[in-house]
């Protein structure tokens, strides 16, 4: 019993990181219906900001809402020049420029700041926390990123369903023509969703960076996959779909190193995927809605 | 007046074709003549440069320049100097074997040094016996790199600088049975590296051997960052030991991640582990009571190695890591082999390199064995407070 609640704090902690991310993907493809693939490098970018950040001697607070601004820019810088002008595009095309992005942050990356992995000050003195004779642990990292995670969705939920731009954009996501026949400016909505999908994907970059303590140019990629894959879990588009895909595709991997064999993680994962495109494609919280022709 | 219009132009397309192949045996002969004349010995450098494994390959880069540098300042070799074409690999296999043709093809290196890890040196292994070019890796330590593991004969064109994963993992398994008479051990392996599953392997059946036994072997792959599962499960199985054959970066993390699981026992490893970022990422603390095998430490006081580390530090303003002697070693084996084959011919310095005898290096004096494996000791480093400390020196059998 010990063993499973260890684990569940570790897949709970790992599966927050998933969630953050998971809710920029979404965001995106509800509105604009793209999979946004270069966000798992923005995630990357945001870890980076965090580093520079907390090297100047910067606290975490700072750190983090430094980072969550300058990838908010980026999102939108992004969508901007990348997106924009493909608006009338074949989805095809806008997917592969998608691809296109994510290679250029990822070897841009290189460039900049070097291939070789950088390590993060220590912003929080490690405490742990036992329980049950000491064989449950959790640390105040662990702690301070599902408490961030849960404090974001808890914002973004706020956001999208009390604020102006929360309205226009799920105005938008229902009927793009229709919202702009209402006088929406959609172009303004669409920036507002990178922005918001890019900062969370930053600050779960710099909870990453503070809890794992270290961060290379190529490290969006697997955690931006997997991150799909929560996102497809919880219905793509859906909100809270995606905050619960990513903490039980955090769990589920955590219970499959445990219990299973270390090495299956990833196959469960993407396995996940799978059945969840053949069993029901619209995810555990999308509801079946027929495709407008 | 048309047929004779076609005519012509028959004619002259053929006159106009004869031309130009005559014009291109011209060239090909001129080329000819220009090929480099062997007034210099080309040694291509096929090192990680930027990915996981950049600092291996920028310490071993630095290692070996310092021993062409000396030898072009003295005058070459029989009047010939050293010519070290260095291109980065990016840490990957595939980029191996192209960094490999480049340098056979366009830059006419007559031997390769590199890569440091085995993976990426297994790389271009089929390429070079191939194309009759000798390669000596300073540092991979895999038995499959020198020999062919189904027809069990030596690959004759490769070599190495560095003593091979039976005796490190057997050397990690005798040290924990024997010094710290420990009994049980748990292995956490890098699937995706050739090394880490070398070294796993040899440490299981020399422990198993030894009397102790595996209550618990677990994998990951590279790349990964969330070790706290399969930690968990390895804490349920209690083992006195845990034993992480794998690179610095995971390894930090699996340690300062088994640590905050609170669990206290020795950690052991190879000699993947020798980086200052192992520090960084793991901290100082969580390193406390781990070992790892080592092909040298920088606190050995043999005078060789002092002199060796003063040179390094103030070139570089850097403690040398064992990737950095192993890049100065096996420069130096390559220096002694082109002494002796006197001329840029890959066939007769993979003659020599064969024959390498006594050739004194910062890691001991080396000769080959029939499997071109170097016969030399291990270090075994013990961390304290972040810091490498020299444990014990193991000699082969």
């Amino acid at each position: 019993m010990e063993v499973f609640f260890q684990q569940l704090i570790n897949g709970l902690s790992l599966g927050s990181i998933y969630a953050l991310i998971a809710l920029g993907y979404t965001m995106v493809y509800g509105i604009i219906r793209l999979i946004n693939f270069a966000h798992g490098d923005v995630y990357m970018v945001g870890a980076y900001v965090g580093f520079f950040a907390t090297t100047q001697g910067w606290g975490f607070l700072p750190s983090l809402i430094i980072s969550m601004v300058v990838c908010a820019i980026l999102g939108v810088v992004i969508e901007r020049l990348a997106y924009k002008p493909l608006r009338g595009a074949p989805k095809i095309a806008v997917l592969i420029t998608a691809i296109g992005v994510s290679f250029f942050l990822e070897n841009g990356g290189v460039l900049a700041v070097g291939a070789k992995i950088r390590t993060f000050p220590n912003v929080f003195q490690e405490v742990q926390y036992h329980f049950f004779n000491g064989s449950v642990v959790i640390t105040n990292r662990q702690i301070v990123i599902m408490v961030v995670t849960v404090l974001l969705m808890l914002l973004l939920q706020y956001i999208v369903h009390y604020t102006k731009t929360g309205k226009a954009m799920r105005a938008v996501s229902h009927d793009t023509q229709a919202a702009m026949l209402m006088g929406i400016n959609v172009d303004n909505t669409i920036s507002a969703t990178f922005a918001i999908g890019s900062s969370l994907a930053a600050a779960a970059g710099v909870l990453v960076g503070i809890y794992y303590n270290a961060i290379n140019p190529y490290m969006g990629i697997m955690p931006g996959l997997k991150a799909f894959v929560a996102a497809v879990v919880g219905g793509i588009g859906v909100i809270p779909g995606a905050f619960v895909g990513g903490l039980s595709l955090g769990v589920i991997e955590a219970l499959v190193s445990g219990y299973g064999q270390s090495l299956y993680r990833d196959a469960v994962a993407f396995a996940l995927l799978i059945i969840i495109l053949i069993v029901k494609p619209s995810g555990l919280f999308g509801s079946n809605v027929r495709e407008k022709v | 007046m048309r047929w004779k219009k076609s005519v012509v132009t028959a004619v002259s397309l053929v006159v106009t074709a004869s031309l130009l192949t005559a014009c291109s045996g011209g060239g090909n002969k001129d080329t000819a003549a220009n090929a480099p004349a062997a007034n210099e010995f080309v040694i291509g450098g096929n090192f990680e440069l930027s990915g996981g494994q950049a600092t291996f390959g920028k310490a071993a880069v630095n290692g070996a320049k310092m021993v062409f540098d000396k030898v072009n300042a003295e005058g070459g070799i029989n009047g010939k100097k050293i010519r070290f074409v260095v291109l980065d690999n990016k840490s990957e296999a595939t980029e191996s074997t192209n960094v490999a043709t480049k340098l056979i093809n366009s830059e006419k290196a007559v031997a390769i040094l590199g890569c440091t890890t085995s993976g990426d040196t297994l790389g271009m292994v089929q390429l070079a016996m191939d194309k009759k070019i000798p390669v000596l890796s300073t540092s991979a330590t895999n038995p499959k790199v020198t020999v062919d593991e189904n027809t069990k004969k030596t690959n004759d064109f490769i070599f190495r600088a560095c003593f091979i994963d039976p005796f490190q993992g057997t050397v990690m398994a005798n040290f924990t049975l024997n010094n710290l008479k420990l009994k049980t051990a748990a292995v956490l392996t890098d699937n995706q590296a050739p090394y880490s599953k070398g070294l796993a392997q040899f440490f299981k059946e020399s422990f198993v051997k030894g009397g102790g036994e595996i209550v618990a072997d677990e994998g990951y792959v590279t790349g990964d960052q969330d070790f706290k599962a399969t930690l968990t499960k390895i804490r349920g199985k209690n083992p006195d030991v845990l034993y992480v054959p794998g690179y610095y970066e995971e390894v930090g993390k699996i340690v300062k991640q088994a640590r905050e699981l609170g669990m206290t026992m020795p950690i052991m490893g190879g000699d993947g582990w020798d980086s200052p970022k192992l520090t960084e990422i793991a901290g100082a603390a969580a390193l406390n009571n781990t070992f790892f095998s080592n092909h040298y430490s920088s606190e050995d006081t043999d005078p060789l190695v002092v002199d060796f580390v003063k040179r390094y530090k103030e070139l570089y303003g850097e403690v040398p890591d064992s990737m950095a002697v192993l890049g100065y070693d096996g420069a130096l084996i390559m220096v002694d082999a082109l002494k002796r084959a006197g001329e840029p011919n890959p066939l007769k310095i993979k003659e020599a390199l064969a024959a390498t005898k006594d050739v004194q290096t910062v890691t001991g004096k080396i000769s080959y064995d029939e499997q071109h494996n170097p016969i030399k000791a291990a270090a075994i480093i013990e961390m304290k407070d972040g810091k490498q400390t020299f444990k014990d020196k193991v000699a082969p059998k």
